[in-house]
């Protein structure tokens, strides 16, 4: 428990790279830029913001933020803005990263529900959609991959094992989400636990 | 005014509750949100809400906008607002002190431990995610190329996928997909 000393095996670069700490405004331009580019889900377009175009965040710090706001209740950019943004800027800079992310679409959202209400074209929007969708599934594939690399690179066997896992339990053999985590959690976290 | 009030309270209490419901991402919560806004409270017919929930798919932005959208048919501007922050509020501070929590902890062993264990699952399950997305997309043939063609260009190319959405969306629009 309070072995505190530092691993041989660097998870994280620990201040070597000291990472551009982005200021409140610059916070605020990126995640509004991600939201309203966010077609099909903001987390493509967060990890190409944060990680491949302003470099604040390495990819295994991307990751860990992810996993982590993946397992909290709430929308999980949401709460990943909040953690981001309070990390490099206090509370004000979480609120920032969040009013960025929300306001933009809160207000656009409002505006086309208003329009439709009017002159709505559901069935053409729909066919366009249909489009878009389907890039979109292709643009969470590649992330997700890209993603990956990094536990495919330097870990043991057992994080792509894992990944692999509960990949195929949830999305080929179509089993049931909480019984998959009941077991994969556990063994995912004993496996982590030793090998730290 | 009183029945106004009555609504915002009934948006208010419900989406805080559903908040903690969205574990993985808001669209984990919209079956329910479905079941209470549709069967329960009658705020709106069923094709009502599949319009709402496809012009929230429309929107850019994170999926819980879904929420504004439906706290603005409810009870317009005031329900709006009422409904995100109700839905983001609560999850949001309880997200604030976990990452704060995380970050003093920064190297020691058991956040470590943690951050290990829970990034093959979490990715594991975000392939999942898009295999479902992929399935529930791709009708057709010229769909399933639309994915893959999309996976592989944004691996390998640094293409703002921008484009490919666009081109994605007129293909939609012409009926060929």
């Amino acid at each position: 428990m309070n072995d505190v000393t530092p691993t041989p095996r660097a998870t994280e670069p620990v201040a070597a790279a000291a990472p551009p700490r982005p200021s409140l405004s610059e916070l605020f331009v990126a995640y509004a830029l991600i939201s309203l580019y966010g077609f099909g889900g903001v987390l493509a377009w967060s990890r190409r913001m944060m990680v491949e175009e302003r470099r604040w965040l390495t990819p295994e710090q991307f990751n860990e933020a992810y996993a982590l706001c993946s397992f909290l209740p709430g929308p999980n950019i949401v709460n990943f803005s909040v953690i981001f943004g309070s990390r490099v800027r206090g509370p004000l800079g979480g609120l920032v990263a969040l009013v960025g992310l929300l306001g933009p679409p809160m207000l656009l959202i409002v505006i086309i529900g208003a329009l439709y209400a009017h002159y709505g074209d559901l069935p053409a929007l729909r066919r366009a959609l249909i489009g878009v969708t389907a890039a979109a599934a292709g643009l969470i594939m590649s992330t997700v991959a890209k993603m990956a690399l990094p536990l495919f690179r330097n870990r043991a066997v057992g994080g792509p094992v894992i990944a692999l896992a509960t990949f195929g339990a949830i999305g080929i053999a179509q089993w049931p989400l909480p019984i998959v985590l009941v077991v994969v959690l556990p063994i995912s976290l004993a496996l982590a636990w030793v090998q730290r | 005014m009183k029945e106004m009030g009555g609504t915002l309270g009934t948006l208010a209490w419900f989406f805080a509750l559903m908040s903690l419901f969205a574990i993985g991402g808001a669209n984990s919560a919209v079956p329910e949100i479905h079941r209470f806004a549709v069967d329960v409270q009658h705020w709106m017919t069923d094709p009502q809400f599949s319009d709402i929930f496809g012009l929230a798919q429309l929107t850019p932005g994170p999926n819980v906008i879904v929420v504004t959208l439906i706290g603005y048919h409810v009870a317009g501007l005031a329900g709006a607002l009422v409904a995100t922050l109700t839905m983001c509020g609560p999850t949001c501070l309880l997200a604030f002190y976990v990452g704060r929590t995380f970050d003093r902890f920064r190297g020691a062993s058991w956040r470590v431990a943690l951050a290990g264990g829970l990034v093959p699952v979490t990715l594991g399950l975000t392939a999942a995610s898009a295999v479902v997305v992929a399935r529930a997309a791709d009708d057709t043939w010229v769909a399933v190329g639309i994915t893959v063609a999309t996976a592989l260009i944004t691996y390998w190319i640094r293409v703002n996928p921008l484009w490919i959405f666009a081109v994605a969306a007129l293909l939609g629009l012409s009926g060929v997909v």
